[in-house]
């Protein structure tokens, strides 16, 4: 049996690129108008993924949770060369924080099972926790090699891996399975033009169903039918709920969430209270002389 | 009957003996929070050969110090030291339990709180104690902690608590917690604990390890001259390090003029970068993107020279010039060098 590890990503608003579109006249951020984007060290992760497969003949499987539209990221991946993937969706999942994520993803992991690694980014851009890695390696009870930039091996047994640490780097050896969360330290592969021809009709089964207007013309045998030919083309995205990983319903979504939100605020630009200091060769002498007398300066 | 409230903790973060800064920040902290509930500030610090490390916890405000040493806890793994915090933690049941947010405490307080089954909350930037009415459970409860950290790319500001058991994990941002005087006759307690380390948690091994020390820490400048794109290229950032050099600063960038190569990444403040607090800080050619921001509006006094009157920056100064640094900068160097 081929040898196969599983990356985890993550479809997340675009917080790093607001534009004046996404600007309230409040001075504050409308989400809503955010582009979806794939998270990026996410993408490291997969690169990272199918580097051990060009090195290793990995099987390389990519899993996303979130609603039915993110299975946008899971083609992306197929264009850039992931070979399976899976789209974990159902609306008792809503309003999970890092606890009850890692745990529907550790759910899913032990569905796919015989996994030799598990790559996450380190960290997404809509929440910058870095919680969800370490938290899914103690919930499948294997060990963690945190911040990864390169691996510099895996045999039968064990990963040696590169990572950072506080003022350096250092690598480490670990027994498999582990969990290794990857740092911008590659360069992520762009989707090939072959792929994106043939992956762009990769569909979910509610795709499938959707593609077809619900199927007033066609009945279930032919729906049946269209799925074993997707399948057999390699061109089915596994859609999973919480049933179907085992998931048990109190630890998953807002009921498996110990933390609450109390309050969220916009973080409004302040009024300016700036003094205006003239660009003149007075303006700037006055400032430098009033910063000297009250010991700011000098 | 209520149960009696737990402690407030922190985990004291060291390489080669030499505590963190952020632990430091933590435990003057944990200490007001502690005040504030009227229970006791305790510490965790694991490793080996540690027992000259501990004086400043006790100067900066702790009571009482778990010291736990073995040779397998020397150099850091993540296993081994989430083992021993989740055996003392089930054990004393602290009500808060504070962590740095540096590399080492976001791989290791999640592992931890993972186990506990304990909501943790990632790189705060303020802590505060009050009660929480949970609308949607109906319940309510009394002296939480409120865990309050930017989100969303720093664009809103999320205050959480975590409701279910203690302790409640939070996991702070280095440089924002205010560091009290320390008081050198103070003493405390010292709890010394020997644990037996299990042989799942030695699994991981460190083969080489490799320190690049940075000699650059503009945490400690009480001046600081930053530049930004505006500064239009890697030559002209000399006009930066002129005036640094003027007014005995240091020099920092914005991301945007890191990103360029222009200057290192050691001097880069922002969330991605360092988090500053100088008694000037003076931006040239910086626009002020929210990330930078968050790195340096605690300064002091903030002085802003770009061009463009709409830029962010001057929503966060003090002083604003609109003009270009080009000629503005020469200005200042001569009007500081004719004065003093």
């Amino acid at each position: 049996m081929k040898r196969q590890l599983i990356v985890f990503v993550k479809q997340v608003p675009d917080t790093k690129n607001i534009s004046g579109d996404a600007m309230t006249p409040e001075g504050t951020v409308n989400r809503a108008a955010l582009p979806a984007i794939f998270n990026p060290e996410d993408l490291n992760a997969l690169e990272l993924g199918l580097e051990l497969k060009d090195r290793f003949g990995y099987n390389v499987i990519v899993a996303t949770m979130g609603p039915p539209n993110a299975s946008e990221v899971l083609r992306e991946s197929l264009y850039r060369g992931a070979d399976e993937a899976i789209l974990i969706t159902d609306r008792a999942f809503a309003g999970a924080d890092t606890l009850a994520t890692s745990y529907a993803l550790s759910c899913c992991a032990k569905t796919v099972g015989n996994f030799d690694l598990i790559l996450c980014g380190r960290q997404a851009i809509d929440g910058d926790t870095a919680q969800v890695g370490p938290q899914l390696a103690e919930k499948l009870d294997i060990p963690q090699i945190c911040y990864v930039e390169k691996v510099m091996d895996v045999d039968k047994k064990r990963i040696k891996a590169r990572r950072s640490i506080e003022g350096g780097y250092e690598t480490l050896e670990s027994p498999l399975p582990t969990l290794l969360t990857v740092v911008d330290a590659n360069e992520p592969r762009p989707p090939a033009a072959r792929k994106i021809m043939k992956f762009k009709k990769a569909k979910t089964s509610s795709e499938l169903q959707a593609f077809h207007g619900n199927a007033n013309y066609m009945d279930a045998g032919q729906l049946v039918e269209e799925e074993k030919r997707l399948r057999e083309k390699n061109l089915w995205i596994h859609e999973w709920n919480a049933a179907k990983i085992n998931a048990d319903i109190e630890r998953i979504g807002l009921k498996g969430s110990p933390t609450k939100v109390k309050k969220i605020q916009s973080v409004v630009l302040k009024a300016s209270n700036v003094v205006s200091i003239e660009p003149t060769e007075q303006g700037v002498r006055k400032l430098i002389h009033e910063l000297i007398e009250d010991h700011t300066l000098g | 009957m209520t149960d009696k409230i737990g402690n407030v903790w922190v985990f004291i973060e060291q390489e080669g003996g030499k505590i963190a800064d952020v632990s430091l920040e933590l435990v003057c902290k944990g200490k007001e929070l502690a005040n504030r509930l009227n229970v006791k500030t305790e510490a965790v610090i694991i490793g080996n050969n540690l027992a000259g490390s501990i004086d400043p916890l006790f100067h900066y405000g702790c009571d009482n110090v778990f010291l736990v040493e073995s040779p397998a806890l020397e150099p850091f793994t993540v296993l081994p030291f989430a083992e021993v915090l989740v055996k003392l933690l089930k054990q004393h049941r602290p009500n808060i339990f504070l962590v740095g947010a540096s590399l080492k405490g976001r791989e290791l307080a999640p592992r931890v709180a993972s186990t506990m089954l304990a909501g943790l909350t990632a790189d705060c930037t303020d802590l505060q104690i009050d009660d929480f009415a949970d609308k949607v459970n109906k319940k309510s409860y009394n002296d939480k902690l409120m865990q309050i950290r930017p989100a969303f790319g720093g664009n809103i500001i999320a205050t959480i608590v975590n409701t279910w058991q203690d302790p409640q994990m939070v996991t702070v941002r280095e440089g924002v917690m205010k560091m009290a005087e320390p008081d050198t006759s103070r003493k405390g307690k010292t709890t010394k604990i020997k644990p037996e380390i299990s042989v799942e948690a030695q699994v991981i091994n460190v083969l080489k390890r490799v320190s690049e020390e940075k000699s650059i820490d503009l945490k400690k400048a009480q001046i600081l001259v930053s530049g930004g794109y505006g500064v239009g290229s890697k030559e002209n950032f000399k006009l930066i390090y002129d005036l640094a050099d003027a007014l005995g600063a240091d020099v920092g960038a914005s991301r945007a003029a890191v990103d360029a190569g222009w200057i290192v990444h050691d001097r880069q403040v922002g969330q991605t970068g360092v988090t500053v607090r100088p008694k000037l800080y003076i931006a040239c050619g910086i626009s002020g993107s929210i990330q930078h921001r968050a790195g340096m509006e605690e300064s002091s006094k903030i002085i802003a020279v770009d061009t463009d009157p709409e830029a962010p920056i001057f929503g966060v100064a003090h002083y604003g010039i609109v003009g270009d640094l080009n000629e503005v900068i020469p200005k200042m160097i001569k009007a500081f060098k004719a004065k003093v």
